[in-house]
């Protein structure tokens, strides 16, 4: 049963950005942009929560879930503490891919030519 | 403008049409495979090796994009992008992708001047975005 909403959620999401680049015109950079605001958004307004719980894998690994994990980060800092945590927590949550994948592309880029 | 005009509208007649429902079919095809394998890779971290659901969560995206990096850098995630179109592009692994292989193709020129400023060519936008937006959200949610 996740599964199969994993694969509706996400899928959807992929084939609907397709469906706008293809119709509208849009590039790719600008679909980029436009979910991950989207997902900023949608995470604040606290209605992705529900889509994640839902759809798990689905929600998180369209660039939609990148935008609901910062704002996520954002949201989550503690009352007293300010405006200073709202920065300091803003990679709670994405910090640890983030550094992953460019630590890991940087190493990539060292080791392997490019190919095709 | 008008000999423009008159150009475009006749050569339009010759221009392959898209197949709009089969690119966007075959990106929801693939696009919702990975995420279900994504899902399922979720549930053998917490279920099999108990992690708890957070740890899952994290080891299960950092798998995803250590494999688009892999592939990546072997030269297969062209292919899969040929057929999935959006389906691996507006996917993490697409982010992973873009650093990778922006990297990857600027070494000859330096590790600084290469690999460090041409790494963020198209993976950039979704990280100034991403932050712009919830930094002008957060402040909002701390005033009101």
């Amino acid at each position: 049963m996740d599964y199969w909403m994993a694969f509706l959620v996400g899928g959807a999401i992929c084939g609907a950005a397709q469906w706008l680049m293809d119709r509208a015109n849009i590039s790719q950079i600008h679909m980029l942009a436009g979910l991950v605001s989207v997902g900023a958004l949608l995470g604040a307004l606290g209605v992705y929560d529900q889509l994640v719980e839902v759809a798990g894998a689905g929600a998180l690994l369209p660039m939609s879930g990148f935008g609901y994990l910062l704002a996520k980060g954002i949201a989550s800092h503690e009352a007293g503490q300010g405006w200073m945590n709202m920065g300091a927590n803003m990679f709670q949550y994405i910090g640890l891919e983030l550094s992953f994948v460019i630590t890991l592309s940087f190493v990539a880029a060292l080791i392997c030519k490019p190919r095709g | 403008m008008k000999l423009r005009d008159h150009y475009q509208q006749a050569v339009r007649k010759f221009q392959p049409k898209p197949s709009y429902l089969a690119n966007s079919f075959q990106a929801f095809i693939s696009g919702g495979l990975v995420c279900a394998g994504a899902e399922g890779l979720r549930a053998l971290y917490m279920n099999s090796w108990g992690f708890s659901s957070d740890a899952a969560q994290h080891l299960m995206m950092l798998t995803v994009m250590g494999l688009a990096v892999l592939l990546t850098a072997m030269g297969r995630y062209d292919a899969l992008s040929q057929f999935a179109g959006a389906g691996a592009t507006v996917l993490l692994t697409g982010f992973a992708n873009s650093l990778a292989s922006a990297a990857m193709e600027h070494r000859t020129e330096g590790w600084v001047s290469g690999i460090a400023n041409h790494m963020f060519k198209i993976g950039g936008v979704v990280i100034v975005y991403g932050m712009v937006i919830a930094y002008v959200l957060g402040v909002i949610y701390y005033i009101v």
